[in-house]
C-alpha cells in the first residue's frame, strides 16, 4: 500500500515538473508582446521596450523560468502584467465562484447517473434500459452551451426565477450566490451526468456477469440487494475515473458555460489572460490546474485502494 | 361597509405603494463586451478603460462632447497668445477629488508632466510631445506653451489619456481610481462588474443616477438575454450581431444605431510589390463593392468611406464615388500593371467580427479580378506584432478607432508603410493651423489625396449600435470619443 502510494506520488511530481516546463516554453514560442498590447497602436517602439523594462520581460529565457518556479515553491505566483495585482489574488477571486461550481456540479451529475445507470443495467436490454441510454445519448450529445442558453430563456427570461448570469459574490449573502449557480451548474451537470451514467451502467453489465454475482442471486439475495451491496462496489473503478476527470475539467474547462452566464471563474481568467498575453497568469493557472488533476488523480488511487481490498492487500 | 372599508384601504395603499415605484429610478446596470485590464485611462489604449471611466469618474481640461465638439471641463475658460504657441487656462474653482484633497493648478501640472514624462507609458504619449513648459501661473491658472503651434491641442486635451489625476492617488488609480468628476469608483469584481455611485459635492450639475454597475457580459448571445431578464438595462456599445433582429421589435427597449470614429479599411502594405503599384491599389478600389461588404459584415449598419475620415465630422466629404464599384475597370488596371492573370496575397485578419466576416466578402470580390487571396486568422497579439509591429503583411482589415487620426497616414513608419510629401505638408500645415475654417479646408485636402493614392481600401465607419430600456434617456447616440458619458443619463418617470 505504501509503495503503491509512493509510486503514485513520485509519478505526481514528475508530472508536474515536466509540465511547468511544457507551459513555460510553449507560451514563450506563442507570438505577441503584452507590452505592446496594453499600450495599443498608438505609441513608440521606445515605449513599449520601457513597459517590457518595468515588466521584467527583458531578463533572459532562463532566468524568468527559474525565478518563476522559486516563486511557485514559495506559492509566490508573481504579480499579472496586466492587472498588475498578485496573481494568487486573481485565483482566489475566480476559485471562491469556480469551485463550488465544481463541486454542485459534480454532485449532481452523481446523484442523476448513479442511480440511472443501476436502472438501466437492472433492466438489460428492457424497454426502461433503451429509453434511459436513448436520454442519456440525447444528453451526451446536445452541446451544453445551447442547453445553458435554453434554461436561462426558461428559468430567467420567462419564469424570472433566477438572474440571467453574472454572479454577486458571497458577501451578499450565500443564497442569491447558490442562485446565480443553479443554471450554470445544472447546464454543466446534465451532459455530465449522460455520460457518467453511461459508464456506470457498462461497468455494472460487466460485473453483472461474474460468478459471485450469480452466488449472491442463487442464495437468494434480491436483486437490488445484489445491485447495490456487491456489484456497483466493483464497478465503481470505471466510474470513479471518470469522475477524477470531470472534476478536473470543471475547474477550468467551462469557458463556454461561463460566458453564456458571464461568471467570472477560472476558465475566463485564463481565456482572457491568453488573449491579453498576460503569460504569467496563464502559467500560474494552469500549472495550478496540473497540480490539481495530479491531485485528484492521486484521490482517485486511493479510493481505487479503498473499493477494492485487492489493492490494499498487494504490497 | 366594513368590506367596502377595506377595499378602499387597500385601495389607498396600492395608490401609495404605485407612486412609490413611479418614482423614476436611480440605478442602472449596463452591460459591455469587454473588461478594462485596468482603470487607470493614462496607462493604456484599452477602450473599455475609457468607456467605463471617461467623463464619470475621469475628467481634463477639456472634454469631448456627444457631437465630438471641445467643451471646457476642468478649465473654465482660456486664452490662447496670437503666436498660437501658449495656452493660459482659467482653472474651475471648488474642484475636490474623490478622496478629498482639492483640485488645483499643481495637479495640472502634475498630471501632465506624468503623462509625457520620460517614464511615462501612457498610450497617447505623443499627444504631449508639442509642450514644451506647464506653468503654475495661481492655483487657478496654468499656462501651458507649445514647442509649435498646434491646431487640435485643445481637442488633444479632451481625449481619456489627458485626465488630471492628483499626485497622492496616480500610482493606485489602476485598482483604485480616484478622480474628479460626478460619479466615483466604488468596486471592481475582477472579471464581473465595475460599480460607481454618485459622488457627492461635485463641482457642476450633480448626476441623475445613484449607482451605475459596468457588467461584464463577453458573449452577445448572453447579452440579449440578460437584458430581456432586466438583470441589465442598457447595452450601450454591442456587436450584437444576428441578435440584434430578436430585440429590435420589441417595444420595451430602444434600439439607437449610431456612428463611430471607427475607420474600418483594407489595410495595404503600401511598400510591398505589387501593392506599390498605384494602379494595383485602384484595382482592388474598384473591385470593391461597399454595399455587399457593409451588409455582410455589419448587417448593414455601417456607412461607406471614401477617404480616412468620420462621416458625423463637419471636415467630412463623400469620396466613396472616387473608384466606383467597376470590375472592368480594375481588370483592366491591373493589366495596365502587367498583371492581368492576376497574383496571390495574404489578408490577415484579427479576431474581430467585422474583420473575420468582412475579409471573407473581401476576398470573394478581389477573386473576380483574378487576385487571390489566403485567409490568415491571427489574434490581436499576433495581428499587433506580425502586421503592425513587423509590418509582416499583405492586406488586413481593421477599424482604426482613435478619433481624428487622419494623421497616422503621415506617420514615419507606420504600418502602411505610406510615405507622401505632399500629404505630409498638409498635416504640417494643419498642425499649424487653429483657424476652424481653414482646418476644415486643410482636412479635405487630405482626405482627398488618401482617397487618390488609394492607400488602403476605405470601407466603411463602423457602426455603434446600442439598446436600452425604453425609459432610459441621456445615453449617446454616436461615438465620438471612447466613452459612455452618464452624466445626463435619467430614468423617465
Amino acid at each position: 500500500m505504501t509503495i503503491y502510494l509512493l509510486k503514485r506520488l513520485l509519478i505526481g511530481i514528475a508530472t508536474l515538473i515536466v509540465a511547468s516546463l511544457v507551459v513555460f516554453l510553449m507560451l514563450e514560442v506563442v507570438p505577441g508582446d503584452p507590452a505592446r498590447l496594453m499600450l495599443g497602436m498608438n505609441t513608440s517602439d521606445a515605449q513599449v521596450d520601457l513597459l517590457r523594462e518595468q515588466m521584467g520581460l527583458n531578463q533572459p529565457l532562463i532566468l524568468r523560468y527559474l525565478d518563476w518556479i522559486r516563486g511557485l515553491l514559495r506559492l509566490d505566483f508573481g504579480k499579472s502584467y496586466t492587472y498588475s495585482v498578485p496573481v494568487i489574488d486573481l485565483i482566489r477571486e475566480r476559485l471562491v465562484v469556480s469551485f463550488p461550481l465544481a463541486v454542485i456540479s459534480l454532485t449532481l451529475s452523481t446523484l442523476i447517473a448513479i442511480p440511472v445507470g443501476l436502472f438501466a443495467a437492472a433492466r438489460r436490454g428492457k424497454a426502461g434500459d433503451t429509453a434511459a441510454m436513448a436520454v442519456a445519448q440525447v444528453g451526451v450529445a446536445m452541446p451544453n452551451f445551447w442547453f445553458a442558453l435554453l434554461l436561462v430563456y426558461v428559468f430567467a427570461v420567462w419564469l424570472r426565477l433566477v438572474p440571467a448570469g453574472g454572479f454577486p459574490g458571497w458577501g451578499n449573502g450565500i443564497w442569491p450566490a447558490l442562485k446565480a449557480l443553479i443554471l450554470p451548474a445544472l447546464a454543466l451537470a446534465l451532459p455530465q451526468a449522460a455520460i457518467l451514467a453511461r459508464v456506470t451502467r457498462a461497468a455494472l453489465i460487466e460485473v453483472l456477469n461474474e460468478d459471485y454475482i450469480r452466488t449472491a442471486r442463487a442464495k437468494g439475495m434480491p436483486m437490488r440487494a445484489v445491485l447495490w451491496r456487491h456489484a456497483l462496489r466493483n464497478a465503481m473503478i470505471p466510474v470513479l475515473t471518470i469522475m477524477g476527470l470531470q472534476f478536473a475539467f470543471l475547474l477550468a474547462g467551462t469557458i463556454i458555460i461561463e460566458n453564456v452566464f458571464y461568471l467570472p471563474g477560472l476558465g475566463r481568467l485564463v481565456f482572457q489572460a491568453i488573449i491579453q498575453r498576460d503569460l504569467i497568469v496563464v502559467e500560474s493557472v494552469v500549472m495550478l490546474l496540473v497540480a490539481a488533476v495530479v491531485l485528484v488523480n492521486l484521490i482517485v488511487d486511493l479510493s481505487y485502494a479503498l473499493v477494492d481490498p485487492r489493492l490494499r492487500a498487494r504490497q | 361597509m366594513k368590506q367596502w372599508k377595506t377595499i378602499l384601504a387597500a385601495a389607498a395603499l396600492a395608490l401609495a405603494s404605485g407612486t412609490a415605484a413611479m418614482a423614476a429610478r436611480t440605478d442602472l446596470v449596463l452591460g459591455m463586451p469587454l473588461e478594462p485590464p485596468h482603470l487607470d485611462p493614462t496607462a493604456g489604449a484599452a477602450a473599455a478603460i475609457d468607456e467605463v471611466f471617461y467623463a464619470n469618474v475621469f475628467e481634463g481640461l477639456t472634454r469631448i462632447g456627444s457631437r465630438g465638439e471641445v467643451l471646457p471641463d476642468l478649465a473654465e475658460s482660456w486664452t490662447i497668445s496670437d503666436d498660437g504657441k501658449t495656452y493660459t487656462f482659467k482653472l474651475r474653482s471648488g474642484v475636490k477629488f474623490h478622496d478629498g484633497s482639492d483640485f488645483d493648478a499643481s495637479d495640472v501640472k502634475f498630471s501632465l508632466d506624468r503623462a509625457r514624462g520620460e517614464s511615462s507609458v501612457n498610450a497617447q504619449k505623443g499627444l504631449f510631445a508639442p509642450i514644451d513648459t506647464i506653468e503654475v501661473v495661481d492655483p487657478a491658472t496654468v499656462k501651458v506653451t507649445l514647442k509649435n503651434p498646434l491646431g487640435s491641442f485643445l481637442y488633444n486635451l479632451g481625449w481619456g489619456d489627458a485626465v488630471i489625476v492628483a499626485p497622492e492617488s496616480a500610482e493606485t488609480n489602476k485598482e483604485k481610481p480616484v478622480g474628479t468628476g460626478p460619479l466615483k469608483f466604488q468596486n471592481w469584481a475582477k472579471g464581473s462588474s465595475i460599480t460607481l455611485v454618485k459622488a457627492d459635492g461635485y463641482w457642476g450639475d450633480p448626476v441623475a443616477l445613484d449607482k451605475a454597475e459596468f457588467r461584464i457580459i463577453p458573449d452577445a448571445a448572453a447579452a440579449i438575454p440578460a437584458l430581456l431578464s432586466g438583470d441589465v438595462q442598457a447595452l450601450p456599445n454591442f456587436a450584437l450581431g444576428d441578435a440584434l433582429a430578436q430585440v429590435k421589435a420589441d417595444p420595451r427597449f430602444k434600439v439607437v444605431i449610431g456612428t463611430t470614429e471607427g475607420e474600418t479599411v483594407l489595410s495595404t502594405n503600401n511598400k510591398k510589390p505589387p501593392f506599390d503599384n498605384l494602379k494595383v491599389r485602384q484595382a482592388i478600389a474598384h473591385a470593391i463593392d461597399r454595399k455587399a461588404l457593409i451588409d455582410g459584415a455589419t448587417g448593414g449598419l455601417g456607412t461607406p468611406i471614401g477617404s480616412h475620415f468620420a462621416p458625423h465630422n463637419p471636415a467630412y466629404i463623400d469620396l466613396t464615388g472616387t473608384y466606383p464599384h467597376d470590375i472592368a475597370k480594375a481588370k483592366e488596371l491591373l493589366k495596365e500593371a502587367g498583371l492581368a492573370d492576376g497574383f496571390k496575397a495574404t489578408l490577415k485578419l484579427p479576431p474581430v467580427g467585422y474583420a473575420r466576416q468582412g475579409g471573407e466578402i473581401i476576398a470573394s470580390q478581389l477573386r473576380e479580378i483574378g487576385i487571390d487571396l489566403q485567409i490568415i486568422p491571427v489574434e490581436w497579439a499576433d495581428w499587433l506584432k506580425q502586421v503592425f509591429t513587423d509590418k509582416d503583411y499583405d492586406l488586413s482589415i481593421v477599424s482604426h478607432t482613435e478619433p481624428n487620426d487622419i494623421d497616422i497616414y503621415a506617420r514615419k513608419d507606420y504600418y502602411f508603410n505610406y510615405d507622401n510629401p505632399a500629404f505630409n505638408k498638409v498635416i504640417d500645415e494643419l498642425n499649424l493651423t487653429s483657424d476652424e475654417a481653414k482646418r476644415t479646408e486643410l482636412y479635405k485636402q487630405a482626405q482627398k489625396i488618401l482617397a487618390d493614392d488609394a492607400v488602403n481600401g476605405f470601407l466603411f465607419e463602423l457602426p455603434k449600435v446600442g439598446i436600452w430600456d425604453a425609459k432610459v434617456e441621456g445615453l449617446w447616440e454616436n461615438s465620438p470619443i471612447q466613452a459612455n458619458d452618464l452624466t445626463k443619463v435619467k430614468w423617465a418617470d
